[in-house]
């Protein structure tokens, strides 16, 4: 135990260091050790979920009060409820889990694929320096260019049908995955690689232990937006291509009903296409990239 | 490649029976860039350093000291000359902890066993002990995030000293810490130091620092970096920095490193 020197100090001890230096420094931890603490479920529901749902039900307003004032005729643009309808004519007919399901499965084999070719690419491309000089540039390049503008090619290449797909996924993914885990390494702090090699890090060894997980961060970011980039490409895919062999997806609903001139079932696939992708996003990508930066303290909460 | 005398890392060097010295560097020069065209920033450094003993480098900026010890760390090599350190690669601490964030703090001292060869199951007591001994006991499982800038400095020396060397090299280590902190670090490593029986090589530019921690004190000249002058220091030990012994000797010290800075005004 530390005592409050009240009492009057051993004079003897004054060149050399204090006896108690233990319990200041014990003294020391407790008062700079840093507190993170998870926010309530309460407050993380009243300040991550309520403003956006309160967004959605603000364009809803907007829209059927653009409805009510009949701003244009109900053919261009139908009221929420009738969308709703053709969500529930879809659930009757029992092809709405269906129409979805093609999609999404097509969507994230797609992505896996793209994740297990875009990966090495990344490594590769960041770490040896010619095939960066090589490489580096084309990959920029690509992820700028709409991966729509494979369809034609890849349709005269591999025929209308699966392949054609996951070749226009792969195309649209395949570089922003590279290119996010190329960033990733690049922002890795040189201090950690002379850490890990004082450590005797080097080698395999040193991308196991520190290069790879030093990079997560950025890998995931670039995850997260191969798997935008797929399900776009994917989207853009199935609206242009149309074969009896492809099934209904997502996109060819959406580009059937614009062929009966259906306004509310055209909505109502834009609004799945969003719903899907923007699920995904949230309850595979964010919670993982959330847990990863939670536990690096890059994401404390501040107060 | 430059022509060289010899350069070698090598453990156990041939002319130096093992026991004598823990870091020998003989005749060291360092120049970046192609020799002949750049200055050198080290120059013909010649510096024996005996097991268990304690010595702070010394000098104001561009005096080559973190280069010294990055060449002793095995990170870089010397443009010519030898530095032997017999007992294998030394472990080096920095300014900034170097913690890896995405590991505990337990953990960041298991992957320095690992890779210094310590079987699995040794690696969670050994670690534990390490924690123990800087006093941190019971922090295993905290993140870095989570622990104040001192208990990361302790954290990384226990990391250090889980690879297994009983040479330290220590560049900077304590200069981002506030004061309160730094002397009760330097009572930690003075102590674990004489528990250890360390061999450590301390570089700073504090004088005080200097003087409060070391046996022996070299002070650096700045552009090329050259060892100016040397103090052997017999204040017993743990010292504390305000002590009239330690502001004694730091005045005489500030006194000859504030002439070699000014060998650098302009005329």
């Amino acid at each position: 135990m530390s005592s409050t020197d009240t009492s009057p100090a051993p004079a003897l001890a004054k060149d050399t260091a204090p006896s108690d230096s233990a319990s200041v420094e014990a003294g020391l931890d407790a008062l700079e050790t840093v507190r993170t603490e998870r926010t309530p479920v309460g407050r993380a529901l009243r300040q991550k979920v309520l403003p956006p749902v309160l967004g959605i039900l603000l364009v809803l307003g907007v829209w059927q009060l653009a409805v009510t004032l009949e701003l244009t005729t109900t053919d261009k643009l139908p009221s929420p409820g009738e969308v709703w309808h053709a969500l529930t004519k879809l659930w009757y007919a029992g092809t709405l889990f269906s129409i979805i399901w093609t999609s999404l499965w097509r969507g994230l084999s797609g992505f896996l694929a793209a994740v297990a070719i875009g990966t090495p690419i990344g490594l590769l491309v960041a770490r040896v320096k010619p095939v960066r000089a090589a490489l580096g540039p084309v990959l920029s390049g690509l992820q700028s260019l709409p991966s729509v503008a494979w369809v034609p090619a890849a349709v005269i290449w591999l025929g209308i049908n699966n392949s054609a797909m996951y070749a226009v996924i792969l195309l649209g993914a395949v570089p922003s995955i590279a290119n996010g885990l190329i960033s990733g390494i690049d922002q890795v702090p040189p201090l950690y690689l002379r850490a890990g090699r004082t450590l005797g890090a080097t080698g395999l060894a040193g991308a196991r232990h520190v290069l790879l997980p030093a990079a997560l961060p950025g890998y995931l970011s670039g995850l997260k937006q191969g798997w935008a980039f797929s399900w776009r490409s994917l989207m853009a895919a199935e609206l242009i291509a149309a074969s009896p062999d492809l099934g209904v997806g997502l996109g060819r609903y959406l580009e059937n009903q614009r062929e009966f001139s259906d306004m509310s079932g055209v909505l109502l696939g834009i609004a799945l296409i969003l719903i899907v992708g923007v699920a995904i996003d949230l309850l595979v990508f964010s919670p993982i990239e959330r847990r990863v930066l939670r536990s690096r303290g890059l994401l404390v909460t501040t107060r | 490649m430059t022509p060289t005398l010899t350069t070698s890392h090598d453990a156990g060097g041939v002319e130096v029976p093992a026991g004598q010295v823990a870091v020998r560097l003989s005749h060291v020069h360092k120049t970046f860039g192609r020799p002949g065209t750049a200055a050198p920033v080290l120059d013909d450094i010649s510096l024996d350093v005996a097991p268990g003993e304690f010595v702070t480098l010394l000098g104001a900026s561009g005096c080559g000291k973190s280069t010294l010890l990055n060449l002793v760390a095995g990170l870089d090599r010397p443009t010519a000359g030898t530095i032997e350190v017999p007992g294998g690669r030394p472990a080096l601490m920095f300014q900034d902890h170097a913690l890896f964030p995405w590991l505990t703090a337990g953990r960041n001292i298991e992957l320095a066993l690992r890779l210094a060869g310590v079987p699995r199951e040794e690696r969670r007591p050994e670690a534990e002990r390490l924690l123990e001994l800087v006093r941190l006991g019971g922090s295993y499982k905290k993140r870095v995030h989570e622990l104040s800038g001192g208990m990361r400095q302790r954290v990384a020396l226990a990391r250090s000293l889980a690879q297994g060397g009983n040479v330290l090299l220590m560049d900077e280590p304590f200069a981002a810490l506030d004061a309160i902190t730094r002397d009760v670090l330097h009572d930690e490593i003075t102590r674990i130091w004489a528990e250890r029986q360390l061999t450590v090589l301390f570089v700073t530019h504090n004088v005080r620092e200097a003087v409060r921690l070391a046996q022996r004190v070299v002070l650096l000249s700045s552009r090329p970096g050259r060892i100016a002058r040397e103090w052997r220091i017999d204040l017993p030990q743990p010292r504390r920095i305000e002590s009239a012994g330690v502001a004694d000797l730091s005045i005489e010290i500030t006194e000859e490193l504030r002439g070699e800075i000014r060998r650098h005004v302009q005329h």
